[in-house]
């Protein structure tokens, strides 16, 4: 496997507050790897160190198999780069704007070329202060793909984007990845790293809390079940939950919630029994875990363990 | 797992030319042109208000007694007029630059990329150097005219002067922006330098008639070096060893700006 983002136990400390507590990180060539959290859980504080903007207080920290800080004139040809919050001078326009990002880029594009990857060149002759917030989004994108990075950090890039812009972008980042481009991004939208992330990491007060593929960190949810007991029917009527798989359950107003470690099992019995007993399940549900509810859990189980 | 793979860089980086800092420079200082260009109150800083002042200044030297200082008319307008160039189109205007691209987030976004540091200042800077090397030929050529004056006796004091003092000023609006806080305090913290230059350093009324005292401590302010040798260069009577204190205490200054930008410089607006 060829490794292009490592880090090992990497520390950021601001004025006697430590950002981030030791994050080990390792991205092959090719991957999407996106990086979850809440607001201040470290996010960018780890991306400015991977983009060698800052150095790590303690750790270690590689991307393309060298540091980015101090060997920033060998790895930023390399890599392009889409800060959370970049600024564009207002009066220029669009391609003024790309003309002068691509003066300062190795190995660039043509600039209508970049524009278009975004869907920008109808906007070439526009001035920067005259684009909506999602417009100029796209902009930051399309100077981080001048030069045709071998790996992408994108800082919430979708951030502030329309429900479509959002899935042309996501259709460009697909592109770009299998075009063999390693991404790293940040995002606050869930679906965003289910729809796009190979493997992804859920940030927390400063650490990982989880990593994996989607699927696994899904995986080690709970899926959930609820339906209103049939007439006449008590919790106890029901088969015993605990050997199917049931991890916990409560019973409210004649509605039953479960959540299951075997969602499969779980349903077929209950199905099985109203099934013979020649009873109606009313509003029936059952679903597998989210990403969603696996980063609901993670922020308030490590906020109870931190308040201990 | 193969790091080594990892550190080659691809095809078209191999082929494509490297950018150099030259290239990314002139791109910044193109772009920052077209800025200056499309923004009147830039214009008016850096072009209008220099030449403007350089010509008004005639009746207040007309009436300076420079009995007894060696000094013309024209050997005090010329080298104001240049001064000013100097102290506006490069000073006051690049302030003004600085701050307003930290605070768009324009240089931190700038940081991310393959542009180091000092390019983005120098860079940015291109347009005010070309327009004062431009400005300071044409009030050159405008006030002898105007004042039916001599020919520079030594231009290359001029010369040196004024790429002298291009350098300490560039380093003074950074150290300046360093300590500006807003886009709109940028309008008034170029003032103490200025006004400190203007009346210490000799720019219009030249130190020769100030008490001595009083001038043997304004010879050290950072702007004054550059004046002595603009004046020498129209006067032609800055002697060697002058010469040599004037470049050395003008490098000394732009030394120690440079080493407190470096320290002190901000690349992004405060949180």
């Amino acid at each position: 496997m060829d490794t292009v983002i490592e880090t090992a136990d990497l520390r950021r400390h601001y004025r006697g507050f430590e950002a981030v507590r030791g994050i080990d990180l390792t991205v092959a060539r090719g991957e999407l790897f996106a990086l979850l959290g809440t607001n201040g859980a470290g996010k960018t504080s780890t991306l400015e160190v991977l983009e060698g903007q800052a150095t790590p207080t303690a750790g270690t920290v590689r991307v393309l198999g060298r540091d980015p800080y101090r060997e920033r004139a060998a790895v930023r040809p390399r890599i392009g780069v889409m800060l959370q919050e970049g600024g564009f001078p207002t009066e220029l326009t669009v391609t003024e704007t790309a003309r002068m990002w691509a003066g300062c880029t190795s190995g660039a594009r043509p600039v209508a070329e970049a524009l278009e990857l975004t869907r920008l060149a109808m906007r070439g002759a526009v001035r920067v202060k005259q684009l909506s917030g999602g417009e100029r989004r796209r902009l930051d994108l399309a100077l981080a793909l001048l030069g045709r990075p071998e790996v992408l950090f994108l800082d919430e890039p979708t951030t502030g984007l329309d429900a479509q812009s959002r899935r042309e972008t996501w259709e460009l980042i697909r592109e770009l990845k299998q075009q063999g481009t390693t991404v790293l991004l940040t995002t606050h939208y869930l679906e965003e790293a289910e729809q796009l992330a190979d493997r992804l990491a859920i940030m927390h007060a400063g650490r990982i809390a989880t990593s994996g593929r989607v699927a696994d960190v899904v995986a080690e949810r709970p899926s959930r079940m609820s339906f209103e007991l049939p007439r006449d029917h008590f919790l106890g009527d029901v088969p015993p939950l605990a050997p199917l798989g049931v991890t916990s359950y409560e019973e409210t107003g004649g509605t039953v919630r479960l959540e299951t470690a075997d969602l499969q099992r779980t349903a077929t019995a209950l199905l099985l029994w109203a099934r013979d007993r020649d009873v109606e399940l009313r509003g029936l549900d059952a679903r597998s875990a989210t990403l969603e509810e696996a980063f609901m859990e993670i922020a308030k189980g490590l906020d109870s363990e931190e308040a201990r | 797992m193969t790091t080594s793979a990892a550190r080659t860089a691809p095809a078209h980086l191999a082929t494509a030319p490297r950018r150099t800092a030259a290239d990314r420079m002139t791109a910044l200082g193109r772009a920052e042109l077209t800025l200056l260009l499309r923004s009147k109150a830039s214009l008016l800083t850096a072009v209008v208000l220099p030449s403007v002042m350089a010509f008004a200044m005639r009746g207040t030297v007309e009436e300076l007694d420079l009995g007894g200082t060696g000094l013309s008319v024209a050997t005090v307008m010329l080298p104001a007029a240049l001064a000013t160039a100097l102290l506006f189109s490069v000073y006051t205007y690049l302030v003004g630059v600085y701050v307003v691209r930290r605070e768009g987030l324009v240089l931190k976004r700038l940081r991310s990329g393959e542009v180091r540091d000092w390019e983005i200042l120098v860079g940015s800077a291109l347009p005010a150097f070309v327009l004062a090397v431009v400005q300071s030929l044409l009030l050159a050529v405008g006030m002898t005219v105007f004042l039916d004056a001599d020919a520079p006796a030594a231009p290359h004091l001029a010369v040196l002067g004024l790429l002298g003092g291009v350098a300490m000023l560039v380093a003074g609006a950074a150290l300046t922006a360093a300590f500006t806080r807003t886009s709109e305090s940028a309008q008034m913290t170029f003032l103490p330098f200025l006004l400190v230059t203007m009346a210490g350093s000799g720019v219009f009324a030249p130190r020769e008639v100030m008490p001595d005292t009083m001038a043997d401590i304004a010879a050290w302010l950072p702007f004054s070096p550059v004046m002595d040798l603009l004046r020498g260069g129209w006067t032609g009577d800055l002697a060697a060893m002058d010469q040599l204190r004037a470049v050395i205490l003008a490098l000394a200054w732009t030394g120690l700006a440079v080493f407190a930008v470096r320290r002190r410089f901000r690349w992004g607006p405060r949180n």
